[in-house]
């Protein structure tokens, strides 16, 4: 039988070093935020002969348009980020880039005030905010009954940050490294992802409330890890089954929902690995009051 | 028990063939009237939201203001033939405009929300800056100075019964008739025009309007127009199109677009085929390893998801105003993968269960009572995360993404927990003190201890 529990550490020292990771991409590279939230244009170009990237960043350059993000999003298809482009700024742009490369396609032109951009900025970061809050509360209500009802909902919400700050690294690099932005779809992503690991941790968590109502005389480290050991294979495959979707969906659509299904790739890895290496630990740790073992170490 | 169950089979049945009935074929089905609607980001379109100008308007007028724009909008829309435009006021000065499946011209996108249709413009002078130049030189707006204001002469100041005739030698004209105000500055600019006989040019947006043989209209002023004046020269499609619109087009206040979504119809008919492909894809990698996993359980548990996809999607056409989006579609396939999972938490149950030695029957119940409380509150969270994405959807510009991901999601959830409980158990059921009931392990992995 696996001794995850009595491994805390380790578990928390990989995911220490994972989000460190992540802070450290964040703080060099950014986010590079979508139209929805910074308002501008960006325009989801396709062309009918082969664009390299270069070539057409040299060529906006040439028009005046110098500080463009370009993300590949398939086969000579681009996501082109501008300013806000007006009807006549829009016609010449287009104008120009057929007589340079060719016959193409607008499949996508989004264009989005400062006004709209703040707005949806605003409700994002406080849907989110909600439904961390949300969240709490109701896990604090199911394990009501158990001692320390928002130990539970409070290291679920750690693992939620975790999986959050992770799919925010990951895009960080995916950002500055190929052009990758945070824009809506992001935020669904995030916001599923959120639902999906909070599932995860509360399905072990049920599972500690049961063997602990049934052994009521067992150490606790021991409960939660035989839980832990017995919900496993659970876990593991109702993530590889949801993978498998996210998979299909990276693959056979990709391009418009490419971002989306990223999202939720990483996010389900991380919020498998924080439901089931960081959410029982830090119970443990909480209830038998290591924290200053962390410092220690 | 044994009864009750084959009852509750034969309803699964019954919902199974009647929601297949609703499904196919994709774009009729008995009883669903059309296909599901389709989003603009599947079925391409536009999204535009107009910001209004309010602030010449008193408070309490304001909501007139923005039923009149409102209905010239919908004027203009009209001819461009779209099928099932949505034009909408949204909070105290907003409008939405919303045209699926139609591919416009950006000119066509900026003249829906101009003030002023017709401008008329007269030759620049030596240093003066130009606001059009064509063929004929610079032009300017031809404004004069009335009630101490300066004010350019448009089609604003027209009348609304400007209309199309023929003068004695059968062309085509569009008489057009000024109000009081534009009567002033008629004219003033006029009296002053015809001085030189100078020409006044009509400019539609940024170009000048162009007669049938393509030259730009510019009359010479032989003399004072005040109340009434025709245009000549112009194709009869003009005159037609140019005539609806100035009885009906103008706008009372300016807007702006805030927000713009524009997809071409060509691309986004793609999706749908492309998702339909990776969702039966992903569902049969998602059955294979089940079945592989949790044996004859397994295949129960595919039967019941291929019921739980054609349930969906039966409800996606059934649903009042559903709309299909992109994101939405990726909900639905998320939730296949997460529809597993309510039966994976039974099986891992009934795998316990029979570990410990129980029969199958008792495994089952047993499986499914305990799992309940786990694949509630799952669940419950998941369905609070749909709850607040619904919220953020209604309250930002770019609703429809969002919502439809959450309203599909949310589906998803509940009919996944319905037909775990439902569906599977009753398939399980039917096994029980059947022959293959003492053969425990084709019910679970034999993985570890039997």
């Amino acid at each position: 039988m696996f001794n995850i529990i009595g491994k805390r550490f380790w578990f928390f020292l990989i995911a220490g070093v994972v989000i460190l990771v992540c802070i450290v991409s964040l703080t060099t590279f950014g986010l590079k935020t979508g139209v929805e939230f910074s308002s501008g244009s960006v325009m989801t170009v396709g062309f009918e002969q082969h664009v390299d990237r270069d070539d057409l960043e040299n060529e906006l350059a040439s028009l005046g348009y110098s500080n463009v993000i370009i993300q590949h999003v398939g086969e000579d298809e681009f996501l082109v980020r501008l300013p806000r482009l007006s009807s006549k700024d829009k016609t010449a742009l287009e104008a120009d880039l057929t007589s340079t490369f060719k016959t193409l396609n607008v499949r996508e032109f989004d264009d989005v005030s400062e006004m709209v951009a703040a707005e949806t900025t605003r409700n994002a970061a406080i849907a989110v905010a909600v439904a961390a809050i949300g969240i709490l509360l109701y896990i604090a209500w199911a394990f009501r009954r158990m001692p320390n009802p928002f130990h539970y909902g409070t290291c679920a919400i750690v693992a939620l940050l975790h999986d959050t700050l992770v799919a925010l690294g990951a895009f960080s690099i995916l950002g500055g490294l190929f052009g990758w932005e945070i824009d809506l779809k992001f935020v669904i992503g995030i916001l599923a992802v959120i639902g999906y690991s909070v599932n995860n941790t509360v399905v072990v968590f049920d599972r500690i409330r049961e063997n602990l109502t049934k052994y009521l005389k067992t150490d606790f480290e021991v409960v939660v890890n035989s839980s832990l050991v017995e919900t496993m294979s659970r876990s593991l495959n109702t993530s590889v089954t949801t993978l498998f979707m996210v998979l299909a969906l990276l693959l056979f659509v990709g391009s418009a929902i490419q971002n989306f299904a990223v999202v939720l790739l990483v996010g389900i890895i991380a919020g498998t690995y924080s439901s089931l290496f960081i959410a029982p630990s830090l119970l443990v740790v909480w209830q038998k009051g290591e924290w200053g073992r962390f410092i220690r170490r | 028990m044994i009864r009750r169950n084959t009852l509750l089979f034969i309803i699964v049945l019954i919902i199974f063939t009647l929601a297949t009935l609703v499904v196919l074929p994709v774009d009729e089905g008995i009883l669903g009237k059309r296909g599901v609607r389709l989003g603009l980001d599947l079925q391409g379109g536009i999204h535009i939201v107009y910001q209004a100008d309010l602030s010449t308007i008193e408070p309490g007028e304001w909501d007139n203001a923005m039923e009149g724009v409102k209905a010239v909008l919908e004027n203009r829309v009209n001819p461009l033939g779209v099928t099932e435009p949505v034009i909408q006021i949204q909070g105290s000065d907003r409008i939405i405009v919303e045209l699926p499946g139609v591919d416009i011209t950006d000119k066509e996108k900026e003249r829906l929300a101009r003030v002023d249709i017709l401008e008329f413009g007269e030759l620049t002078t030596e240093n003066e800056t130009a606001r059009w130049e064509n063929e004929l030189g610079k032009w300017k707006p031809a404004t004069a100075i009335v009630n101490g204001e300066e004010k350019g002469l448009t089609s604003r100041y027209f009348k609304t019964n400007t209309q199309v005739g023929r003068d004695n030698l059968g062309r085509i004209e569009l008489h057009f008739e000024w109000d009081e105000e534009g009567s002033q500055l008629s004219k003033e600019i006029t009296s002053r025009l015809a001085v030189n006989k100078d020409h006044l040019a009509i400019f539609d947006g940024d170009d000048a309007l162009r007669g049938e043989d393509g030259r730009p209209i510019a009359p010479r002023v032989e003399s004072t127009i005040v109340d009434r004046g025709v245009i000549t020269g112009l194709t009869l499609n003009d005159v037609t199109r140019l005539s609806r619109q100035l009885n009906f087009g103008r706008l009372p206040v300016p807007m702006e677009i805030i927000y713009d979504q524009t997809i071409s119809p060509i691309l986004g008919s793609d999706f749908v085929g492309m998702s339909v492909k990776a969702g039966l894809i992903g569902i049969i990698m998602v059955m294979v390893f089940i079945v592989f996993y949790y044996h004859l359980s397994g295949f129960l548990a595919s039967l019941a998801l291929i019921f739980y996809g054609v349930l969906v999607l039966a409800v996606f056409k059934l649903w009042p105003g559903f709309t299909l989006t992109l994101a939405g579609l990726g909900g639905f396939v998320l939730s296949i993968g997460m529809a597993v999972d309510a039966n994976v938490l039974i099986f891992e149950r009934m795998k316990e269960e029979l570990r410990e030695g129980r029969t199958l029957g008792a495994a089952i119940e047993a499986g499914f009572n305990r799992a309940w409380t786990a694949i509630r509150d799952g669940n419950v969270t998941t369905l609070i995360v749909c709850i607040i994405l619904f919220w953020l959807g209604s309250s930002i510009v770019a609703s429809a993404p969002v919502q439809g991901f959450a309203l599909t999601l949310a589906i998803g959830v509940v009919a996944s927990m319905l037909t775990a409980i439902v569906v599977t158990r009753t398939l399980l059921r039917l096994f029980v003190g059947g022959p293959l009931a003492h053969r425990t392990q084709l019910f679970s992995p034999h993985l570890g201890r039997k």
